[in-house]
C-alpha cells in the first residue's frame, strides 16, 4: 500500500467513525465529539493561514468568540431566531472584523504579524470583558437554540443532541471540502505560492497583499462559523473564548495534528481532547490527595506542547506518514 | 522616438549617503539587447530593481511605452509585461519546476481571486508553463521539486518562470551568474533566440557573452551613467576603456 | 480637569511608561538579539511579583526581596534557555512562540499551586511612603517616583550596557552577524543564554518593584505582555530606542484614555497602535 492509500484509508475509517458516532456514543461523548468536530472546524479555518498561506495569527480566537456574542445578541430571551437569519449575521460580522484587523495586519510579516494579530485579539477580549451589558467576565447565554425551518415546521431540533451532532458533522465535512475546492483553485496556488516566497509571488504580477487580506477574511469568517457552533450547542459564550489562550490553544491542535493539511488540525483537535477528558477522568480514579490535581490540566497542557515542539515539530500525521512509509518499504520487501 | 520602449530620466537612488544610481538617463529602444556593464559596486542590479519596482527610486521617473511607472509596484510592473530574472535565485523551492512555471503562467490569467474551479482546468495556463520550461529547456525536469536541482537548472528555472509571464521586456540580471560553460552557452544562444521577438536588458560580468549577444551597451560606474553607444563605440571609448576595460584587460 | 490634576496624571503616565519600557526592553533585546519572541515574557513578570509577595514574608524587606528574587530569575532564565529554547534558533517562529506559550501554561498553573487565586498586596517600605504634597488635598506618591527614577537609572545603564562595554559589543556582534562572532571566537551560545537571563530579570525585576503599587494576581503577566506587544510594535520590533519612545506613548495614552474616555480605556492603547501601524507599518523606530 502506498502512503497515499493508507493515509485515505485512515480518512475514510475516521469519517465512518464520526458519521455512525450517535449509535454508540453515551451522551456525554456524543456532547464530546460536537464540541471536537467544532474545534476541528476552528483548527482547519487557522490552518489555512498558518500551513498554506504562512500566516501565523494569534488571534485567531477573537473571531470564534466574537461569532458566540453576535448569536447572543441576535438571540432573544425568549424565542429562538431562524439559523437562516442568525448564521448569516454571525459570518457577516465575523467577515468584517476580519476585514478590519487583516488591512492592519497584512501589510506587517513574520514575528510583526504575530503580535499584531494577538494585539487586536486582546483589544476584543477586554471590550467584552470589562463591557457589563454584554454580561462582563461572566459572558452571555443563548437561552434559544438556532431554529432550523420555517414559521412552525422545524427541520431539524437543534435541542436534540443527535440532530445537533449531525449538523455540526455536516459543517466539519462541508468546511474540509470548501477549503480543499479553495486550495485547489486558482486562488490556493496564490496563496500557497505567497507561503513558499511572497517576494517572487508579488514579482510575478499577485499583489499579494490583497491575497493575504483576502485569506484572512476566509479563515477569520470560517472561525466565526465554528464559534457560531460552540455557541448554538453549548449554549453560553464567554469572554475565555476569545481569549489568547484559546488562540494559543487552537495553533497548538494544528501544529499538533500537522500543519498543511486540513485533516491533521482535526486529528489534533481530537488527540488533546480526548487526552483532556482522560486526564481529568483518570484524576477522578487517583486517591483523594492528588485529586486536586484535576484543576492543573494546564501544567500538563505546557508541558504537553514543550514536549511536542521539541521532539513532534512536524505534528502527529508526519508520524503516521513515517509508519505508513515504514509499512510501505515492508509490503515492497516481500 | 516611438521605438523607444523604457526610459529613465534623471533616476537616482539614495542608500544613505551612498548614490548607488545617480541620475541616470537611459533610453532603451524596442526589439533591442541592451546590456549595462560596470564594476562590482556600479548601481546595476540597484537600476534592475528600481525598474522592476523592487525598489522606489529617490528621485527622476521612469517611462514605459507611453506610461510613467516610477512608483508603481512590482506586480503592476509585471503585468504591464515587464518580466525579470534575479541575480540571486528567487524561486519557490519547495515546488515542481512545473509548478513553479505554473503560479507564473497563472498571474496572466487575469485575476486569481478565483474560489471554485480547479486550477488545473485552466489550459492557457497549462501552455504557458509548458512553454517557459521548453524554451529554458526543462521540460524533462517538470516534476522534479526545485531545490532539488542543480545551482544551474534553478537559474534556468528563474528564467522559465519569467518566461511563463510572457512579457515584452525583459530584465536580465546576471542570468549567466554561477553557471558551467556548457550551461552558459545554452543560456546564451537562449538570450540570442529570445531577442528575436523580446526586448531585454541584460546584466552581464561574462565579456563573451556580452558581446556576442549585445545592440546597445551602457557602461555605469559608481552608479552614473559613463557612456551608451554601441559595441564597436563602446570598445573604443577611452573614457571606458580608462575607468573600466582598461582593468579588465589588466587582469587578463 | 485643572493643572495640578492635569501634573498627576502626567508624572501617572510617565512612571507607567517608564515600568513598560523595563519590561518591553527585555523583550525586544530577546528578539532583537536573539529573533526569539518570548510570550512567556508577561509570565516571567508575573514570577517577580509573586518572588517579591513570598520573600518579604522571609526577609520583611522589600529591597532583599527584590534582590533575591533577581537572583533566583536569572538563573531560572539562564535554565531555560539552556535546557529549552536553545534547541529552537534554527526553526520557525511558529515553534518559538508555541514552545514559549508551553511555559506560559506551566508557569501559571505553579503559580496556582504555589500562591492560589487570592490577590495579594505588598506593602510600599516605610521610608519611601508618604507622599509629595502637591496641593492642598493632592499629593503624589513618593513610591511612584523612586519607580521612575530606578527605571531611567537602568535605562541608562542598558544603554550603556549595550553601547560602550565589550559584553554589549559582543551583543550587537552577534546579533548582526552571527558567523562572523563565532569566526572572531566570540561564544554566541553563552551570549544568547546571558541575553535571555537579563531579558527574564528585566521583566521579573518590574514586577517586583512595581508590585507594591499594583496588586499581586494570577492573571497579570497576559495582562502586561499584550500591552508590551503594543509597545514594541508603535516603537519598532527590536529597538531599544524604541521601546522606551513606545513605552511613553502607550504610557501616557493609557493614563490619558483612562481619565478622559473611561468607556473606551481599553481600547486606547489599541487604537494608538493602529494610527501608528497606518503610518509607519514597521513601527517608529524599526527597520524596514
Amino acid at each position: 500500500m502506498t502512503q497515499e492509500k493508507i493515509m485515505r484509508f485512515i480518512l475514510i475509517g475516521f469519517v465512518a467513525i464520526l458519521a455512525a458516532g450517535p449509535l454508540y456514543l453515551e451522551t456525554y461523548y456524543t456532547e464530546l465529539f460536537i464540541h471536537m468536530m467544532v474545534l476541528g472546524i476552528f483548527a482547519m479555518s487557522l490552518d489555512l493561514l498558518i500551513g498554506y498561506t504562512g500566516l501565523v495569527s494569534f488571534g485567531h480566537a477573537a473571531f470564534f468568540g466574537l461569532a458566540g456574542y453576535l448569536l447572543a445578541i441576535v438571540t432573544p430571551e425568549t424565542e429562538p431566531t431562524a439559523i437562516w437569519i442568525s448564521l448569516p449575521v454571525v459570518l457577516a460580522g465575523c467577515a468584517i472584523a476580519a476585514a478590519v484587523i487583516g488591512w492592519f495586519s497584512v501589510r506587517t510579516s513574520g514575528i510583526y504579524f504575530i503580535m499584531i494579530t494577538l494585539a487586536f485579539a486582546q483589544m476584543f477580549f477586554y471590550y467584552f470583558n470589562e463591557n457589563n451589558d454584554l454580561g462582563g467576565s461572566d459572558g452571555m447565554f443563548i437561552s434559544n437554540k438556532p431554529l432550523v425551518g420555517w414559521g412552525d415546521f422545524q427541520f431539524l431540533d437543534l435541542e436534540n443532541t443527535t440532530s445537533l451532532y449531525y449538523l455540526v458533522f455536516a459543517g466539519l465535512l462541508a468546511s474540509y471540502f470548501l477549503l480543499r475546492t479553495i486550495l485547489n483553485a486558482p486562488f490556493g496556488q496564490v496563496i500557497k505560492g505567497i507561503k513558499a516566497n511572497e517576494h517572487r509571488t508579488k514579482a510575478l504580477g499577485y499583489n499579494t497583499q490583497n491575497y493575504k487580506l483576502v485569506v484572512f477574511i476566509i479563515a477569520g469568517t470560517m472561525a466565526g462559523f465554528a464559534g457560531f457552533l460552540e455557541a448554538a450547542s453549548s449554549g453560553i459564550v464567554s469572554p475565555g473564548n476569545l481569549h489568547w489562550h484559546h488562540s494559543g490553544i487552537v495553533i497548538m491542535l494544528v501544529i499538533l495534528g500537522g500543519m498543511g493539511t486540513l485533516y491533521g488540525a482535526v486529528f489534533g483537535a481530537f488527540i488533546l481532547t480526548l487526552l483532556q477528558d482522560k486526564y481529568t477522568g483518570m484524576v477522578e480514579l487517583m486517591p483523594d490527595f492528588m485529586s486536586g490535581m484535576a484543576d492543573h490540566w494546564h501544567l500538563f497542557q505546557g508541558i504537553f506542547i514543550i514536549l511536542v515542539v521539541l521532539l513532534v515539530p512536524n505534528g502527529a500525521v508526519s508520524l503516521l506518514a513515517k509508519i505508513s512509509q515504514a509499512l510501505g518499504k515492508k509490503e515492497d520487501a516481500k | 522616438m516611438s521605438d523607444i520602449i523604457l526610459k529613465t530620466v534623471g533616476l537616482y537612488k539614495q542608500f544613505g549617503a551612498l548614490s548607488a544610481v545617480d541620475h541616470a538617463t537611459i533610453d532603451f529602444k524596442q526589439s533591442e539587447v541592451h546590456v549595462i556593464i560596470g564594476p562590482n559596486g556600479a548601481g546595476k542590479t540597484t537600476l534592475i530593481n528600481l525598474l522592476s519596482g523592487d525598489l522606489l527610486p529617490t528621485g527622476g521617473t521612469i517611462h514605459y511605452k507611453d506610461q510613467e511607472i516610477t512608483d508603481l509596484p512590482p506586480d503592476q510592473i509585471s503585468l504591464l509585461g515587464i518580466g525579470r530574472s534575479y541575480q540571486k535565485t528567487n524561486i519557490f523551492p519547495e515546488f515542481t519546476c512545473k509548478e513553479n512555471c505554473w503560479l507564473a503562467g497563472q498571474s496572466r490569467q487575469g485575476s486569481s481571486m478565483k474560489f471554485f474551479k480547479a486550477a488545473s482546468r485552466l489550459k492557457e495556463v497549462h501552455v504557458r508553463a509548458e512553454k517557459g520550461l521548453e524554451m529554458a529547456g526543462l521540460t524533462s525536469q517538470a516534476n522534479t521539486v526545485a531545490s532539488a536541482m542543480s545551482y544551474g537548472e534553478q537559474r534556468q528555472l528563474e528564467i522559465a518562470m519569467m518566461l511563463a509571464t510572457e512579457p515584452d521586456l525583459l530584465l536580465l540580471d546576471e542570468p549567466l551568474a554561477g553557471m558551467g560553460t556548457e550551461e552558459a552557452t545554452e543560456v546564451t544562444k537562449l538570450i540570442k533566440k529570445l531577442s528575436e521577438d523580446h526586448t531585454i536588458i541584460l546584466i552581464e560580468h561574462d565579456m563573451d557573452a556580452v558581446f556576442a549577444v549585445a545592440d546597445t551597451l551602457t557602461v555605469m560606474v559608481n552608479g552614473a551613467v559613463l557612456e551608451t553607444g554601441t559595441p564597436e563605440q563602446i570598445r573604443a571609448s577611452k573614457a571606458v576603456q580608462e575607468a573600466y576595460l582598461g582593468d579588465e584587460d589588466g587582469d587578463h | 480637569m485643572d493643572f495640578s490634576t492635569f501634573l498627576i496624571q502626567v508624572l501617572n503616565g510617565f512612571q507607567y511608561g517608564f515600568l513598560l519600557f523595563l519590561v518591553a526592553s527585555g523583550l525586544t533585546l530577546v528578539f532583537g538579539i536573539m529573533g526569539i519572541i518570548n510570550l512567556a515574557h508577561g509570565a516571567f513578570y508575573m514570577l517577580g511579583a509573586y518572588l517579591t509577595y513570598w520573600l518579604i514574608g522571609y526577609t520583611g524587606n522589600l529591597f532583599l526581596a527584590i534582590l533575591g528574587g533577581i537572583l533566583i530569575m536569572a538563573v531560572l532564565g539562564y535554565l531555560i534557555e539552556r535546557l529549552a529554547i536553545s534547541y529552537l534558533y534554527d526553526r520557525d517562529h511558529l515553534h518559538q512562540v508555541l514552545l514559549t506559550y508551553g511555559l506560559i501554561l506551566i508557569i501559571d498553573d505553579l503559580q496556582k499551586i504555589l500562591w492560589g487565586t487570592d490577590f495579594y498586596s505588598v506593602p510600599v517600605p516605610e521610608i519611601l511612603a508618604g507622599g509629595i504634597q502637591m496641593t492642598e488635598n493632592q499629593e503624589y506618591p513618593i513610591y511612584r517616583l523612586f519607580i521612575s527614577v530606578v527605571c531611567m537609572i537602568l535605562a541608562a545603564g542598558l544603554y550603556v550596557l549595550i553601547n560602550k562595554t565589550k559584553l554589549g559589543m559582543m551583543i550587537r556582534a552577534g546579533a548582526s552577524n552571527r558567523e562572523m562572532s563565532q569566526a572572531l571566537g566570540i561564544d554566541i551560545s553563552k551570549i544568547f543564554a546571558i541575553v535571555f537571563s537579563l531579558g527574564v530579570t528585566l521583566a521579573a525585576f518590574s514586577g517586583m518593584i512595581g508590585s507594591p503599587i499594583s496588586s499581586v494576581f494570577p492573571g497579570m503577566g497576559s495582562e502586561i505582555l499584550i500591552v508590551s506587544f503594543v509597545v514594541v510594535v508603535v516603537g519598532g520590533i527590536g529597538s531599544v530606542k524604541g521601546a522606551f519612545v513606545g513605552a511613553m506613548i502607550i504610557g501616557l495614552a493609557d493614563t490619558f484614555g483612562t481619565v478622559l474616555l473611561p468607556e473606551f480605556a481599553s481600547v486606547v492603547v489599541y487604537a494608538v497602535m493602529a494610527i501608528v501601524l497606518l503610518w509607519r507599518p514597521q513601527g517608529l523606530f524599526g527597520q524596514t
